[in-house]
């Protein structure tokens, strides 16, 4: 088969009737419930010490000094793990063309009306988007995070240094928080969706609505390369 | 002078204590703030604000207070190395909670050299930035006689007071994760005693009383210094932190850099304030609205079904009956 332009390597046709298509390997899945399991822990143990309303969250942890030397533990787990994930799901969510029609056209995607679109590979903006805003905020978490962790860190940085980190490793939460709400929303709300990352298959007519040059490029019909 | 149990806050710290017993009068009712707690109740009644005034220009460097400080304490700060400077500890340990730091000064205007020695610890601001940092409900709390003391069981080691103080004061033990700085003896003050620093002090270059008394007693101090030659001689009490219960008076009041770097104008870091202003509460309603949002959206609008055309029209794709593409895509 040539060269793979909107596909992974493991997508394939699994069952023909009626379809069923792999999208995601078990490595993949696993990988990505750590990853989301860490955040959550992360957003839950992180939101306790952000607004004294939520310091109860810290009763989900064991106390607030076990919430205090946990929160980072699992932000370096989340690291590695979303690491693996991004080597595993880059190259595809590299921007395309269709990706600004797609963009430009965001009123009809909100009304589910799909034939307006362009047929798009095995990732829409949208998705890229929370890829991405996704990559970056978990590097620059990590990155002030580890400026703020007093337990091991508590001399790497100068104090006007650490002030600044510590608000950026809020704001960057807040951010990292919508994403990821967004993420589940639109993981919910376009039914069928959920189950690439549970079964690891999503239907042939999700496929062909949603990702239909990804459906075709793995049911092989475009082997000569795509059209552009 | 005698220490009178009737008062509220003692007026000196060379008194010896009372023989009687003497009930503890620093409560849960004198408290004015109380970290991550915003609906704190008022004080049950207003004590007599204190303050240990710290004089430099009487200070011989004995460190009396330092050793007076981990006595009282029952801490034993760690033997380090002499490298060749009197400062030991050489910086604030979590078991140190007060250090002299000298300074070497060359004046440029009378060719002198002086030696300017500074006891570095807590200035139990009337505005505390570690207050204000810290995440844990009453970790860190302001009593109404200016004391602010750090309540352990309720400190979770974070180290965010560290970035909320403008002088660098608190330090996080590695063995407990608790944070410790100068309480300005809150459990002696609370049964009617001055602090054992100053109750230590040879030269009484550190004296406790009132905050009023203080103040009184470092301008005559002021007056002194500059009837001998220092024209610059005056009071650092940090306004921009709201003044502060430890205060100094200073030779070169206009330059207190000159004291290991004692910050010019100390306030709580515009950081700090936009961290635990705009950043809590927008964020917050951000993340809510989010999250409501879309659960209410969820509810109340149609989700993205695939249909059965949908699935036909794949199955004939995959069995190789390729429908046309979309005319978009050509480009
Ligand atoms: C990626 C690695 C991360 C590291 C190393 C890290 C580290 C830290 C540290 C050291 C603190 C100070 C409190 C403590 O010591 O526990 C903190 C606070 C916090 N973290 Fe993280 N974190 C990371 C990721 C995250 C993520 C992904 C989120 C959001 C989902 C998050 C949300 C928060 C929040 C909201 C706070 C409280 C900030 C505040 O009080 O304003 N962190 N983090
Ligand atoms: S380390 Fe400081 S900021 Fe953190 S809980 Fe303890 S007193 Fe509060
Ligand atoms: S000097 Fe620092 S530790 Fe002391 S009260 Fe002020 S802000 Fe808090």
């Amino acid at each position: 088969m040539a060269r793979r332009m909107f596909s992974a390597a493991g997508d394939h046709i699994e069952s023909r009737q009626p379809v069923t298509v792999s999208r995601y390997r078990g490595f993949t899945r696993v990988n990505h419930w750590v990853t989301a399991a860490s955040l959550i822990a992360l957003l839950l143990s992180g939101l306790a010490l952000f607004h004294p309303s939520l310091y109860f969250l810290t009763g989900l942890f064991g106390g607030g000094q076990a919430t205090r030397w946990l929160h980072p533990f699992v932000g370096v787990l989340l690291f590695f793990s979303f690491l693996l994930l991004f080597l595993q799901m880059w190259r595809l969510n590299l921007p395309r063309p269709e990706d600004r029609t797609w963009v430009s056209q965001i009123g009809d995607v909100v009304r589910g009306d799909e034939e307006k679109l362009p047929e798009l590979g095995k990732y829409n903006a949208g998705q890229k988007f929370v890829f991405w805003a996704m990559t970056v905020l978990i590097l620059v978490l990590i990155v002030t995070g580890v400026m703020i962790w007093e337990q091991f860190f508590g001399n790497l940085v100068s104090i006007q240094v650490r002030r600044w980190a510590v608000l950026i490793h809020s704001v960057s939460a807040v951010a990292i928080i919508l994403t990821f709400i967004l993420h589940v929303y639109a993981a919910f709300w376009t039914r069928g969706t959920l189950r690439a990352m549970t079964r690891g298959s999503v239907t042939g007519g999700w496929a062909w609505r949603h990702h239909r040059k990804w459906l075709r490029e793995v049911a092989g019909r475009r082997e000569g390369g795509p059209a552009e | 002078m005698t220490t009178d149990p009737n008062l509220d806050s003692p007026r000196t710290a060379v008194s010896n204590p009372p023989v009687q017993p003497t009930r503890a009068n620093l409560g849960p009712g004198d408290l004015i703030r109380s970290s991550a707690t915003p609906d704190l109740p008022p004080p049950t009644r207003q004590l007599t604000p204190v303050a240990k005034l710290i004089d430099v220009s009487k200070c011989i460097g004995c460190k009396a207070c330092q050793s007076a400080c981990a006595e009282w304490n029952d801490t034993y700060p760690e033997v380090e190395e002499n490298v060749g400077i009197y400062e030991n500890p050489h910086d604030l340990t979590p078991d140190m909670f007060t250090l002299m730091r000298f300074s070497e000064y060359e004046n440029p205007q009378t060719g002198d050299f002086e030696w300017l020695i500074r006891k570095d610890g807590c200035m139990h601001c009337a505005d505390p930035g570690c207050l204000k940092a810290c995440p844990a409900p009453g970790a860190i709390v302001q009593y109404s006689n200016g004391i602010v003391d750090f309540i352990h069981e309720n400190c979770i080691g974070c180290g965010y007071c560290v970035t909320g103080c403008p002088f660098d004061i608190p330090r996080i033990s590695k063995t407990d994760h608790l944070a410790y700085k100068c309480t300005l003896c809150s459990d002696r003050v609370a049964v009617g005693q001055g602090p054992a620093c100053a109750k230590a002090c040879p030269t009484q270059a550190i004296v406790f009383g009132t905050k009023e008394d203080m103040l009184a007693h470092a301008e005559t101090r002021v007056e002194d210094l500059k009837s001998r030659g220092y024209d610059n001689a005056g009071i650092y009490d940090p306004q921009g932190v709201g003044g502060a219960h430890v205060f100094y008076v200073l030779h070169h009041a206009d330059q207190p850099a000159l004291y290991s770097g004692l910050p010019e104008e100390p306030r709580i870091s515009s950081v700090v304030e936009g961290w635990k202003g705009p950043t809590k509460a927008l964020g917050l309603a951000a993340i809510g609205v989010a999250a409501v949002g879309s659960v209410l959206h969820g509810l109340m609008t149609r989700a993205n079904k695939v249909s059965a055309e949908d699935e036909t029209q794949a199955e004939q794709l995959v069995e190789g009956r390729e429908p046309p593409l979309r005319p978009e895509t050509e480009v």
